[in-house]
């Protein structure tokens, strides 16, 4: 069965503290989020004034629920040690290990992903300005949007994407695969040399991607080990009996507007044929991983890649072969479920893109809209003007400061991009949520009433409204919550008690 | 709902998709203002980057994620 689809997108982001001899990351992230909340908290409230923490109550990433939590009092949670902060835009940013994470909130549709993918930068950016005010002079936090340090180690940009719990796993898993492997032409964002162990820089100078040379297996539940380039954690952050959330671990962190919202919004497409069963033929690799690593590596993008049934496409075939299935598919199913009207942007981009693509000796009209190739484009002019050799450490340097994002040293800022979002819409999606699912309502409550929300995650808000026990209100259903369905119930309750009483008089009338 | 209401609600919700937000064919830019834009970038490039290449790539170590 077809679901409306939501979509979600969380950015790790890379890290360095300057000018201290010992750097240590988890202080730094810890410090750049505090940072951020302090010269961010509302006048009202104060920067010491209580803040909701994330309630990891539904966290499980190690197993399957099937679980049902029923509104109930529970006890206060014990706060993660780490910074965990919920935003008004709906977004949960804390640190992930040794990473600031801004885990963006439910969109409903691919253009608003690009808008609040770039709010997190715009957050992260304040971030920094944030804590260079509160740090010793010399000292510096900064922030890279990338995925790799080029010494093996990796970070991640996944994607989430509500898909209907009955269609087949298995199926999903086969299309999804097909999809991951060849996307890589437009998603990556392009990197110096290879991490693979027994790979020189001699052997791959530069690749398509930032993330293919992680990935060792199909299929599994890893995100940090033995990767696989389909993940299997079940936590729909939902009703778990109508949905799954395919989460996707193997895309790159974009900057190129037009690379996010192809890479979200040609999976959302794709999930929703394999949903209506549109699909009647399947492309199945015969060795999944080392068609990630040969499209990687592929500049050229002429690799035949071996198919299970004898034959081989290239990964631009097999895109042409989605982007004609999409174009029919929407035709007959219309955009409704899939985001409404930026389907149609989404399908002329792809187009555009792959038509672009089938010229690999001139990609140039496709710098500011790739960023493998605008990071290409920099590398080669760079390369050329200063007389350097293919594996000359500057290149290397280059790589690294493309995803600066400070706006004066960005070398991505220096490349004209296309626009789809302005910085004013990115600006605003800082501070709002999106109007449209129930971020909307946990936002909204967060910047109405801060004091009385203990704890936030995505399908529930704890509320303490001073009068009796805490209450859970959960938020099962992604699309429910909206403005449309809420504000007049937010902008008449007078205190959280009236609010939680007007939801539970709903509750009885549904 | 006055204009200025309309405008600022469809500023507030889904992002409005603008005139020249759609793919027109000279979108896809000519190769020669490309060409331009990055003798532009790499003349002034220098004073953007890092000091020192070496250290700085050195340095960049990430460890823990996901």
């Amino acid at each position: 069965m077809t679901i409306k689809k939501t979509f979600g997108i969380e950015t790790e982001y890379g890290v360095i503290h300057r000018g201290v001899s010992d750097p240590n990351p988890i202080l730094a992230s810890s410090l750049l989020i505090n940072a951020y909340l302090y010269a961010h908290s509302p006048a009202a409230s104060g920067p010491s004034a209580p803040r909701p923490g994330w309630d990891f109550v539904h966290e499980t990433p190690d197993k399957d629920i099937r679980g049902f939590i029923a509104p109930e009092s529970i006890a206060p949670e014990i706060e993660a040690h780490l910074v965990n902060a919920v935003l008004t835009n709906g977004s949960r940013y804390y640190v992930d290990h040794a990473h600031p994470e801004l885990s963006a909130p439910e969109c409903s549709n691919p253009l608003s992903v690009v808008q609040y993918d770039l709010a997190s930068d715009q957050i992260l950016i304040s971030s920094m300005k944030a804590a260079k005010e509160v740090m010793p002079p010399g000292q510096e936090i900064v922030v890279y949007k990338n995925n790799s340090d080029g010494k093996g180690n990796s970070y991640g940009c996944h994607e989430n994407y509500l898909v209907d719990r009955e269609t087949s796993f298995d199926l999903i898993a086969d299309h999804a695969t097909a999809h991951f492997i060849t996307r890589q032409i437009f998603t990556g964002a392009g990197k110096v040399g290879c991490e693979i162990p027994g790979y020189s820089r001699s052997d791959v100078p530069f690749q398509i991607t930032q993330r293919s040379d992680f990935f060792e297996e199909k299929i599994g539940l890893e995100t940090t080990l033995k990767r696989p380039i389909i993940n299997t954690r079940d936590e729909p952050h939902a009703d778990p009996t109508k949905y799954r959330r395919l989460h996707v671990i193997v895309g790159d962190a974009n900057l190129c507007q037009i690379a996010t919202f192809l890479k979200v919004g040609t999976t959302g497409i794709i999930l929703s044929m394999v949903e209506s069963g549109f699909l009647d033929q399947k492309i199945r690799f015969e060795d999944p991983v080392r068609s990630l690593q040969q499209v990687s590596f592929d500049l050229g993008l002429k690799e035949p890649l071996q198919l299970t049934n004898g034959t081989t496409m290239t990964a631009i075939e097999v895109q042409w072969w989605f982007y004609e299935q999409a174009e029919k598919y929407v035709e007959n199913f219309g955009t409704d479920h899939l985001g409404g009207n930026s389907v149609p942007l989404v399908l002329e981009w792809w187009r555009k893109v792959l038509e672009g693509l089938e010229s690999p000796d001139n990609l140039e009209p496709l710098v500011g809209i790739l960023d493998w190739v605008s990071k290409k484009h920099i590398l080669d002019g760079f390369q050329e003007r200063k007389k350097i050799s293919s594996s000359d450490v500057q290149l290397a340097a280059i790589d690294l400061q493309y995803h600066d994002l400070r706006p004066e040293k960005s070398l991505f800022k220096k490349i004209k991009q296309e626009i789809l979002i302005s910085e004013e819409e990115s600006n605003f999606a800082t501070k709002n949520p999106p109007e449209d699912t129930r971020a909307y309502f946990r936002g909204k409550c967060l910047e109405k009433w801060p004091e009385n929300i203990v704890s936030a995650n995505w399908d529930s808000l704890v509320f303490d409204s001073g009068e009796k026990n805490l209450q859970r209100v959960p938020m099962l259903e992604p699309s429910r919550g909206t403005r449309e369905q809420t504000e007049n119930l937010l902008n008449s309750s007078n205190s959280v008690s009236d609010l939680l009483e007007r939801l539970e008089d709903n509750k009885r009338d549904d | 709902m006055t204009e200025q209401e309309k405008r600022n609600r469809s500023f507030s919700s889904e992002p409005e998709l603008e005139e020249d937000a759609e793919v027109s064919s000279d979108a896809l830019k000519n190769s020669e203002r490309i060409k331009g834009d990055l003798d532009g970038l790499l003349d002034e490039i220098d004073e953007v980057l890092e000091a020192n290449a070496e250290e700085f790539v050195k340095s960049y170590i990430q460890k823990g994620g996901e």
